[in-house]
């Protein structure tokens, strides 16, 4: 399936991926992450069951100090 | 747009702004030099000393509530703001309270974890007010690193890496281009819808 990852095309070999495993994926190591799929909020107690699939729009944010 | 047309805009807009260090006290006044309506500012810090190498406050005022001594400093920039201050500790609860009546909020926190709340916060319970949150901005140089990210209306700037740091210091230069470029975003945001209507 192809998805557009922080507003960057990308390809993966499977159907459809849940949160934690794209994390996995792309070695998301964070602790502190929001993320967005198409515009909506995912919560961290979704994260083993929220599905990405094809043509998904999804961001990943890495939370860091500083302000 | 004339400067005219821009002011005449801004004036009947609200900006929030959540937190007044840094990247928050940079980005108040710079929207208070163009003319923005009002701002509602928050913070629960009082400025030391060690905060004059970015925030926009003065040695005088060491010892002073953020939002009393950024109100100060902006009506004396342009005392035609509304400024709206909030001594308080922004909380899950109390955000939505606060900042009900902006067309847009700034996230100028420093604490990752905060920043981390405030953005929950904002896309569970306000998910159709643009949020423009301050990303990685310690350090010096690096200026092509510096970015604006758009995930709808969550706007990112900064360079979404840099963390704050016994060896990497938030300092004026980089903090102030992102609280400005954070400024400028509001801009973009408020302006072009304006054109919309």
């Amino acid at each position: 399936m192809k998805i557009l990852l922080n507003n960057s095309p990308e390809e993966f070999a499977v159907g459809s991926l849940t949160v934690n495993e794209l994390l996995r994926l792309k070695n998301f190591t964070f602790k502190m992450l929001v993320i967005k799929i198409n515009g909506t909020l995912v919560k961290k107690t979704e994260y083993e069951t929220a599905a990405i699939c094809e043509g998904d729009e999804v961001h990943v944010l890495h939370l860091i100090s500083g302000g | 747009m004339t400067i005219e047309q821009i002011t005449g805009n801004l004036k009947t807009k609200t900006v929030g702004i959540a937190g007044c260090g840094g990247l928050g006290s940079n980005c108040a006044v710079a929207l208070a030099r163009v003319g923005i309506g009002t701002l509602i500012i928050a913070d629960y810090d009082i400025i030391c000393e060690s905060n004059l190498n970015r925030q926009y406050y003065f040695l005088d005022q060491v010892g002073m509530k953020k939002t009393h001594a950024l109100r100060e400093n902006i009506l004396r920039i342009n005392p035609n703001v509304s400024v709206i201050t909030w001594d308080v500790r922004l909380t899950p609860d109390s955000i939505p309270t606060i900042f009900s009546g902006c067309d847009v909020l700034v996230e100028a926190v420093d604490q990752a974890d905060q920043k981390e709340m405030i953005i929950e916060t904002l896309l569970a319970s306000m998910p159709r007010l643009p949020l423009v949150i301050g990303l990685g901005m310690a350090g010096y140089g690096m200026n092509d690193s510096i970015h604006l990210r758009r995930a709808d209306n969550l706007y990112i700037c900064g360079d979404e890496v840099s963390e704050i740091g016994p060896d990497l210091p938030p300092i004026a230069p980089r903090v102030g281009i992102v609280a400005n470029m954070q400024a400028n975003v509001v801009l973009e945001i408020l302006l072009k819808t304006e054109m919309v209507k």
